[in-house]
């Protein structure tokens, strides 16, 4: 991998994050030309809703963002106190500073992205190769047409029929039907101090329906994606060298299908984060799991505007980021990128 | 685009072919519609599926009262009965009304998705593919980069800043979803163009003397269609998830009955652990549905785009 590649993807990288981040500076001042943040700030004031030392906020927001100064030195400012990473205050929770609300958060999306999108690429390409292969099990090819029906559902739907399913206690149930926590990323009942293995447990147990519901989603598009591929791949000239020189059949299948048959599937996992990490979002919301989901959440009805804006801007450095990252894999994967970077 | 100047004294005969070929193209199209139609089960199933909810929707506005989707026309989370099918909800609203009043407002945000991306999506497409050089390079990198945005994120800061100021309604709701519903419709088109113009017959007509208009709009154009349509059934199906998406949130219109906040309202109330079912149930199903038949339309579509997908599918 050469230092122009590498360049190349982090002028990408850092291209996105800006580019997303000027369209949610302007938009939001084309589409209304009211300042709905002002407005609150001046509504909290009114009713003596301000914690001390807020003042100090509004005087830093008139600064940053007053209206008496032309746009470009507002976007400016804008730009350059996120470079420094300064995300502001909560306007609920004052004195808390919203990157510090957002690392707290931060694990479990990062862990709930994690786990279910591992699981559901290495599940549904495996299953998708094994399916253009002769001699697929029966059984996989009938959970192909449910898991593609179940595809194009959003995850958070899904995360609803699961918890219809195996969150509540039905009369229809039998005696032996697992039930799962409803909601939480802990019980209620216990108070944590600090991550011992009893919690780590309890947040596992905690994080199964969310996770099935993202993995059940993107199960069947892995497996399609996998299976089209393979399909190409089994008609290729060194695959059928590979079996003529009698190459294991475990071999041809894993080092010469899977492993060309994988290139496409990680250009889609790449170009599908920005879905997925969106999905998850609006699936924590549902389970009501401490994530960034359900700061957004709460933030949005309260109007929180800083903790609105500081998520939204660290969700797009995370995708953005998981999009670096897979770019900077491929290579070490394809040895013809290895070489052109 | 028929010049009406010089060259419209040429021989009327000449005219008369084209006019017969132009027929010609489009009476084989139609069949070939008809064919893809029987011989694509995905494509039929996915139609069908559609045609299905647009009849309920129509039937369903004939026999239901629609002041029966307004808060306190019923009891209060009353179950499904003779009296109420699909029972209510904690404001009283009936549900069989509210999903005959609710689906065709989410439709309604899909169409609006597919339309502008679908437009945006062919102008961009045909400027980046058919000019190349400094324009298609910009054209291709800002849709990629919009692709690597979480649309959803954008989507949040507007939504919200337009609900905090001035509420939402059904066509804001579409219009700002529909901002961000060009990008694949854009890398799709313009990738097919630049196959496309390098193709014999696109240089066949250009050595007749066609010009760029008229090529794009008489050999492209007919030759993109199942992309096309593709194009629009992603960019509607896009619109609709990220529609629901921010309802969820808590972001859609407080007033109107889309599928998606009624979705809201019930999880608001708690509906999923008082078991209020027959609340959440219908318009998950009826969204559900919407995408199941939206995703076998684009699927069977883009198998007659690529043949070679045929086989593998």
């Amino acid at each position: 991998m050469s230092i122009t590649y590498i360049a190349a993807r982090i002028g990408m990288f850092l291209l996105v994050v800006w580019l997303a981040t000027t369209v949610i500076f302007f938009l939001p001042r084309i589409a209304s030309d009211r300042n709905p943040v002002r407005e609150r700030l001046v509504m909290m004031a009114a009713t003596g809703n301000l914690a001390t030392g807020m003042e100090k906020v509004v005087e830093a927001y008139e600064q940053e963002y007053g209206l008496d100064q032309p746009l470009y030195l507002q976007y400016i400012r804008y730009l350059s106190s996120l470079v420094r990473g300064d995300l502001n205050y909560s306007l609920i929770n004052y004195p808390t500073r919203v990157w510090d609300m957002i690392v707290q958060r931060m694990p479990y999306t990062l862990g709930l992205v994690g786990i279910s999108v591992l699981t559901a690429f290495a599940l549904g390409s495996l299953s998708g190769a094994t399916l253009a292969w002769p001699g697929a099990p029966r059984w996989l090819k009938g959970a192909l047409p449910i898991f593609l029906t179940l595809s194009p559902i959003p995850y958070f739907m899904l995360a609803i029929m699961l918890m219809f399913l195996f969150a509540v206690r039905h009369q229809w149930q039998p005696e032996w039907w697992p039930l799962l926590p409803l909601a939480g990323a802990t019980s209620v009942t216990t108070v944590y101090d600090g991550w011992s293995m009893d919690r780590i447990l309890d947040t596992i147990h905690h994080s199964i329906l969310p996770a099935m519901s993202i993995i059940l989603s993107q199960i069947g598009f892995w497996a399609l994606g996998m299976r089209g591929m393979m399909v190409t791949t089994q008609g290729e000239d060194y695959v059928t060298l590979a079996q003529m020189r009698g190459l294991k059949p475990s071999r041809v299948f894993s080092l010469y299908g899977m492993r060309n048959a994988t290139l496409p599937q990680l250009t889609s996992l790449a170009l599908a984060m920005s879905l997925i990490f969106s999905g998850v979002i609006l699936v924590e919301v549902i389970y009501r799991y401490p994530g960034m989901g359900t700061l957004l959440y709460n933030a949005i009805a309260g109007f929180d505007y800083f903790v609105i804006y500081g998520v939204v801007f660290v969700l797009i450095v995370m995708v953005a980021a998981s999009t670096f990252i897979l770019d900077i894999v491929y290579p070490f994967i394809d040895p013809r990128v290895r070489r052109a970077a | 685009m028929r010049d009406l100047g010089a060259e419209s004294t040429q021989s009327s005969a000449a005219i008369q072919a084209e006019a017969e070929t132009g027929s010609g193209a489009s009476y084989s199209a139609l069949s070939q519609i008809g064919y893809y139609l029987l011989h694509e089960r995905m494509l039929s199933i996915g139609l069908f599926m559609l045609i299905a909810l647009l009849a309920l929707w129509l039937i369903g506005g004939q026999i239901v009262d629609p002041k029966n989707a307004d808060p306190i026309s019923g009891p209060q989370t009353a179950g499904p009965q003779s009296k109420y099918w699909l029972g209510t909800d904690f404001n009283g609203r009936q549900i069989l009304p509210l999903m005959v009043h609710g689906a065709p407002l989410t439709l309604r945000i899909g169409l609006y998705a597919g339309v502008f991306g679908l437009g945006i999506g062919i102008l961009l497409g045909f400027l980046g593919g058919y000019m190349r050089g400094p324009v298609d390079a910009f054209i291709r990198i800002i849709s990629d980069v919009f692709i690597t945005i979480p649309s959803l994120a954008v989507l949040v800061v507007v939504a919200s800043t337009i609900k905090e100021s001035s509420g939402l309604s059904v066509n804001m709701m579409g219009l700002i979803v529909a901002s961000l519903s060009w990008m694949w419709p854009t890398r799709v088109i313009r990738a097919q163009v630049l196959s496309m113009r390098e193709s014999n017959y696109v240089e066949v007509a250009r050595l007749n003397g066609m010009g760029d208009l008229e090529i794009i709009f008489r050999e492209l154009m007919p030759n993109l269609f199942p992309f096309l349509a593709a194009s629009f059934v992603g960019a509607m199906a896009s619109g609709i998830l990220a529609a629901v998406g921010l309802e969820a949130l808590g972001l859609g219109p407080q007033h109107e009955p889309t599928l998606g906040m009624t979705i809201y309202w019930s999880l608001y109330y708690g509906a999923v652990i008082s078991n209020w079912w027959w609340w959440y149930g219908p318009p998950i199903l009826l969204v559900a549905w919407i995408f199941i038949s939206l995703y076998l339309i684009a699927a069977g579509l883009d198998k007659w785009a690529n043949p070679r997908l045929r086989q593998s599918l």
